[in-house]
């Protein structure tokens, strides 16, 4: 009975609990009650995959109202593991916020920032799950909105024009995808996706579906902040408190790459886009100046926080670089890299949470001779970053084997080139914090640190140990996201 | 149709780029944010406009009528006013801190403010 509507109760649980939230006020009943939520997000999320990889795809009529005049909520193999990577980080990140929260929110605020944590993952969850093209738009602006007032949360007065820049920016990209799917509407009559996808090919060849797929395009880009578009993203995530940098680093671009993938392949279609537009080359000329772009930005960085930020924009990069290839192999790269990339940088983000904690500073010349005050919290950022890099052993290294895999299928050497060259880019920015962190001495003057306390540390190594398990065990992330790719591509005509 | 007869877009482009260009090129917070509004009006009228019916009335049943007007995007942009409200209201509270935090609105003097330290 209750399996049934699983698909409803993930967005609802969230959305429901939010409110519940403020009601609780008494910050000690929230701690406890957020995680729950969240926790119980997981358990549906691997309850669907598990469904849909058992017995294929999920339709939920939203309310009983049937396709393609009611909400449909539609689940395949791609958006299932795309709602577990939401769910799962949300789950591993809130035991982790309960003390690195209470340091860097003032305490009357505390209840506020659990609400705005749980909107932003309902609007998450809700975008992924949705195969109606209007209800999309509107989960996009609940996780926009509650993410505009985590970000704001932050300690540092910057936070507020952050959080502001983001807003414009972010409120243009979201209108910007709301014309196109008014336009789309205009030409089919329709907002479902797969009706969409049925009725777009006859008009595919006409000027109001091109403009509908070019401001849908640069609207998700700019959520993306896909290279050039990504100008708000640095101090966003620099000046946010830590635990929501860590969420929404590991989520939101990732979930506006599942976006663009949905309405690429699936409403679109690889033939209109690759093949009779020049679509490929000039989504793989923007992932390649972003990967060197925003690399070479990150080595000058002195905020590591900030280093990190930049260091994302490039990995958004290679995600976008293996949609780019529109094969099998290319887009097992980017959608492999989605998971592996929110493993390693929500690690890494709350490894600089341990340590803005306890130093009390992202910058880099604070952290001198940090990693014999806090060995283990340094060696989870040494991992995280050998992920970062693509060393072996670590998923970092895989998404890059298939990445590399996919440009020489297609004979792209170059491009192959540029890959290597990005991930010499990343030894260099990774090296900077490391030396400074290791090989400085901690300054005379200065009180000695502790580690960080167990809590924050734990759900560290959870991501930083996941990082390293699917390094080693390919066979469900590799398996699944070529599982999605052969079904994006499949389902075009 | 000819060029005039599609004048509906003509108005909704004006206003899109009018808002648009606002938001660009103003420095003062407040106004970036009223160019921000008309922006997104723009398109709430570039939807109730598109669902027009030629010859068509209100989509209630009566007798007598049979060519109505398309009553979906109403609802659409129902929801999306919504969105936009609150939008408004959110920016317009992270302007009023701004406010405080900086005491100024003027983005070039906010920029100013935080290269000193």
């Amino acid at each position: 009975m209750i399996a049934a509507h699983l698909p409803a109760l993930q967005v609802v649980i969230p959305l429901i609990a939010a409110p519940v939230c403020l009601l609780l006020h008494h910050s000690g009943l929230v701690w406890g009650f957020a995680p729950l939520v969240s926790w119980s997000t997981l358990g549906i999320a691997a309850a669907l995959l598990d469904q849909v990889l058992a017995s294929g795809t999920i339709s939920y009529a939203m309310g009983n109202w049937a396709a393609p005049w009611g909400i449909e909520y539609r689940i395949d193999v791609l958006n299932g593991f795309v709602l577990l990577i939401v769910a799962g980080i949300g789950a591993v990140v809130m035991p982790f916020a309960r003390t690195s929260v209470r340091r860097e929110i003032p305490a009357d605020r505390i209840s506020l920032f659990y609400t705005a944590y749980l909107l932003c993952l309902a609007g998450l969850l809700g975008i992924t799950i949705t195969g109606d093209a209007f209800n999309l738009f509107v989960f996009l602006e609940i996780s926009s909105l509650s993410s505009y007032i985590l970000i704001s949360l932050g300690k540092d007065r910057r936070a507020l024009t952050a959080a502001y820049r983001y807003l414009v920016m972010g409120t243009i990209g979201a209108t910007f995808i709301l014309i196109g799917v008014g336009l789309l509407y205009m030409m089919t009559g329709t907002l479902n996706m797969a009706d969409l996808a049925n009725r777009i090919p006859p008009v595919a060849d006409t000027r109001t579906v091109r403009a509908a797929f070019a401001f849908l395009t640069v609207g998700t880009g700019l959520k993306l902040a896909l290279f050039p578009l990504h100008l708000w993203l640095p101090n966003a995530y620099a000046y946010a408190p830590s635990v929501v940098t860590a969420f929404l680093a590991a989520t939101a671009t990732k979930v506006a790459v599942y976006i663009l993938l949905r309405f690429f392949f699936t409403v679109f279609g690889a033939t209109m886009i690759f093949e009779s537009l020049p679509f490929g080359e000039i989504l793989m000329a923007l992932a390649v100046l972003g990967i060197l772009a925003a690399s070479s930005v990150a080595i000058i960085q002195n905020d590591v926080k900030r280093l990190l930020a930049y260091s994302s924009v490039a990995q958004i990069g290679y995600m976008v670089l293996g949609i780019s290839f529109a094969s099998v192999t290319g887009l097992t790269a980017g959608i492999v890299h989605l998971f592996n990339h929110a493993m390693t940088k929500g690690g890494l983000f709350l490894v600089m949470g341990c340590l803005v904690f306890r130093a009390g500073s992202a910058r880099i010349s604070d952290l001198e001779g940090i990693g014999k005050q806090m060995p283990w919290t340094m060696a989870a950022f040494v991992v995280g970053g050998l992920s970062l890099i693509g060393i072996p052993l670590t998923v970092g290294f895989i998404s890059k084997w298939y990445l590399i895999l996919a440009a020489i299928e297609q004979g792209w050497w170059p491009v192959a080139a540029v890959v290597l060259i990005g991930s010499l880019l990343a030894v260099i920015y990774i090296w900077r914090v490391i030396e400074v962190a290791y090989f400085r001495p901690w300054p005379r003057d200065r009180a000695p640190v502790a580690e960080a306390p167990l809590d924050m540390l734990i759900p560290t190594w959870t991501l930083i140990g996941l990082t390293i398990y699917f390094g080693l065990h390919t066979s469900l992330t590799v398996g699944v996201a070529s599982q999605a790719a052969e079904s994006l591509l499949g389902a075009t005509p | 149709m000819s060029i005039l007869g599609l004048y509906n877009y003509w108005i909704v482009i004006l206003l899109m780029m009018t808002g648009f260009y606002i938001t660009i090129s103003r420095t003062n917070l407040v106004k970036q944010m009223v160019g921000l509004f008309m922006f997104q009006t723009s398109v709430f009228i570039l939807y109730i406009s598109m669902s027009k019916v030629e010859g068509g009335t209100a989509p209630i049943i009566a007798e007598g009528l049979t060519l109505y007007s398309n009553p979906l995007p109403h609802v659409l942009i129902l929801t999306a006013i919504v969105v936009g409200v609150a939008t408004s209201a959110l920016g317009l509270a992270l302007v009023v801190r701004i406010q405080e935090a900086y005491g100024t609105v003027e983005e070039d003097e906010i920029l100013d403010q935080d290269e000193e330290p």
